[in-house]
């Protein structure tokens, strides 16, 4: 066992753990109590839009009516509503299929970065990084210039011949496929690279050498070596896609039903704070189950040295 | 006529001149952009030879084992395994295995799986596969940790592991890039023997690189000596150490005393040899050098005597001072600063526990050699 080399109650120590705890406290366990108590009240036509339940300044009296009032109605409500539950499964789902296509996408280009000469390795990485120096919205937007129907990529396609009308890609489920797998692009090849990268070349030959096609040792060696960076990329890219809201309502139009989006119309088109913070509640809920996976990878990936 | 050195075995197919070469190399060279890593390189090894090639990091002996794996293209030049031009044959169709430097064993498979990987990629029967992979184990003495996986095993474990898997296929030619490296020294010596007798039961052709000269001159029958690309020699052990054609081999290979000078004479009863200080040796044989050439005449330390007084018997003699003496346990290493600055290294085996009146810093010494124990060298 490594021993400690600090001495017993170093106060910089102590400093420094605590400040990330500090942060994740103040930022989001604070908060996360702030939404859960209002997903817990019911509305009301007022400033701010719910029923408070209790005051911390009220004492202990109002504490205990506080607990008496509580009432799991909102949550019982999207259990009720098709509506929830439907976007639910299609934010899962949208989210899923554009995590598949982003590795799809992803895993070339990192493999190719990662087999790159080490020379031009850096210049690789900045422009898998450099997207993210124009604003995340105004690369969305851009993309409607280029899905609608008199856009760059009909255009190009009715002038290759390939197509005689226009395909409708904007305001659809595609369209939000294609936002997400661009958006999110670098976040599953950044940890992608990093894994390949690290792997040793001569495993591929050693591979190679016992008889295996190039193809066959990239399924038998390279896939199964580089799991903890497809998982990681795929969680970095999945969790964040099942509650994105910008690109499908930028994207999407009105029909497509994802989670984001029908949380932001209870907020603010309902002013509906209880629901909308109840549907926040479910979402986070719903991810904890890949995070939770995903943690468990990650230390099983660690305990076999990889 | 004596032989050079102890012969191992009554092995010498390159002495033949009707032995067929198994893997030929016909001047081949590797460019890699604008530098030239092998040059114009012929080379012929015999089957169930066990060869090494041995050089300085950077010398072409890796680049030369990797396109005989498979893993390189020469830029120009043949490589021929039994008659078979290897061009356009992939690794994975050569009759040859690697073991490679980093051992490059798969993390995510057990010992077992490792060992199988190759068979499996055969398609050979189960049954067999796992009958194949028992053997493997008893002959790495590794039967116990079938299960384990690499990063569970020590260094030398892994080198076995690696070597069992790659004779598991029971290759022509078993390829080693420097198989012992990365083990320590004791650990080292004793599988080079392991090594040696695994070659000599399986009859395989191997292959060794490395630049650890005490492990090419324990294992290998031939050894190749390269720099820049180049073979500077190839001989066995005991021919390059005694025979050496070159400064760069007899440099290379152990250390040695060179003194330069001008061959006055050169005849059947021996030479003779004036060197820069002036002073005159006797050599029995004059090698390439050709009379009023300058030459070098090559001695090993061990081959030297230091003395206090001039041996009567002995005509190559020079004197000088003790200048750094290097007690190494077995023997003991003198350097012996001459007159005019030349250092001149001898060595003696300790062959009593104490010696009386032995010779001790800034003494004056007398160095001296035998007619027959140089060589002299042109190049």
């Amino acid at each position: 066992m490594r021993k400690s080399r600090q001495p017993k109650g170093s106060w910089g120590r102590r400093f420094l753990i605590a400040v990330p705890y500090l942060w994740l406290f103040v930022f989001f366990l604070v908060p996360f109590f702030i939404v859960f108590r209002i997903s817990l009240s019911q509305p009301a036509i007022a400033m701010p839009p719910y029923t408070p339940i209790f005051e911390l300044d009220a004492g202990l009296s109002s504490f205990v009516q506080a607990l008496k009032e509580l009432s799991l109605d909102n949550y019982l409500f999207l259990l009720d509503d098709p509506l929830y539950v439907n976007a639910y499964l299609s934010s899962l789902l949208i989210a899923a299929v554009s995590t598949v296509f982003t590795l799809l996408v992803g895993y070339p280009v990192a493999y190719g970065m990662a087999r790159a000469p080490t020379a031009i390795r850096p210049v690789l990485l900045m422009m898998v990084i450099l997207p993210f120096w124009t604003s995340f919205l105004i690369r969305v937007y851009a993309w409607i210039g280029i899905l609608k129907p008199e856009g760059l990529l009909n255009q190009f396609l009715l002038f290759l011949g390939v197509i005689d009308q226009p395909l409708v890609i904007l305001n659809t489920t595609a369209a939000i496929i294609i936002g997400i797998v661009y958006s999110y692009l670098p976040f599953m090849v950044l940890p992608l690279y990093a894994t390949l990268e690290k792997m040793d070349y001569a495993l591929v030959e050693a591979a190679e050498d016992l008889g295996c096609t190039p193809l066959a040792a990239f399924w038998k060696i390279t896939l199964p070596l580089s799991m903890p960076g497809v998982i990681a990329g795929s969680m970095l890219v999945f969790i964040p896609a099942v509650g994105e809201f910008v690109i499908p309502d930028l994207l999407g139009g009105s029909r497509t039903l994802m989670i984001g989006k029908t949380l932001w119309n209870e907020f603010f088109s309902n002013h509906d704070w209880p629901v909308s913070s109840a549907v926040a509640i479910v979402l986070l809920v719903v991810l904890v189950v890949p995070i939770a996976y995903f943690q468990r990878a990650q230390a099983r990936a660690r305990e076999r040295g990889l | 006529m004596a032989s050079l050195g102890s012969t191992r075995r009554s092995f010498a197919p390159w002495t033949d001149p009707n032995a067929k070469a198994y893997i030929r190399f016909d001047n081949v060279t590797k460019r890699f952009g604008d530098s030239v890593v092998v040059d114009n390189l012929s080379l012929t090894i015999y089957e169930r030879e066990f060869f090494a090639l041995l050089g300085a990091s950077g010398c072409g002996k890796t680049t030369l084992l990797r396109m005989l794996g498979g893993f390189e293209t020469p830029t120009s030049g043949r490589i021929l395994l039994d008659g078979q031009d290897l061009a356009g044959v992939p690794p994975y169709r050569r009759p040859v295995n690697m073991m490679f430097q980093s051992y490059a064993l798969f993390p995510h498979m057990t010992v077992e799986k490792n060992i199988a990987f190759g068979l499996k990629q055969e398609g050979m029967p189960k049954a067999e596969i796992a009958e194949r992979v028992r053997q493997m184990l008893k002959l790495v003495k590794l039967e116990a940790y079938a299960d384990r996986k690499p990063h569970q095993l020590s260094g030398g474990q892994r080198q076995r592991v690696a070597l069992a898997r790659s004779l598991a296929k029971r290759p022509k030619v078993l390829l080693l890039d420097e198989p012992l490296g990365a083990l320590d020294k004791k650990l080292r010596e004793e599988t080079q023997f392991e090594l040696m007798d695994l070659q000599q039961d399986l009859g395989l052709t191997f292959i060794v690189v490395t630049h650890d000269q005490e492990e090419a001159m324990t294992m290998a029958d031939r050894i190749a000596i390269m720099d820049q690309g180049r073979v500077m020699q190839v001989a066995t052990p005991a021919e390059i150490y005694e025979a050496p054609v070159s400064r760069f081999v007899a440099d290379f290979v152990g250390s040695i005393n060179l003194l330069e000078g001008t061959l006055l004479e050169a005849g059947r009863s021996g030479a003779r040899i004036r060197d820069v200080s002036g002073a005159e040796f006797g050599v029995t044989d004059a090698g390439e050098g050709q009379v009023g050439q300058t030459v070098w005449l090559a001695v090993r330390p061990e081959k030297v005597r230091v003395t206090r007084q001039r041996p009567a018997d002995v005509r190559n003699a020079l004197e000088g001072e003790v200048w750094d003496i290097a007690y190494l346990g077995d023997m003991t290493v003198y350097n012996v600063k001459l007159d005019d600055g030349r250092l001149i290294k001898a060595s003696s085996i300790n062959s009593v526990r104490a010696v009386e009146d032995a010779l001790t810093w800034h003494d004056r010494a007398w160095v001296s050699f035998a007619e027959d124990a140089g060589v002299v060298l042109v190049r």
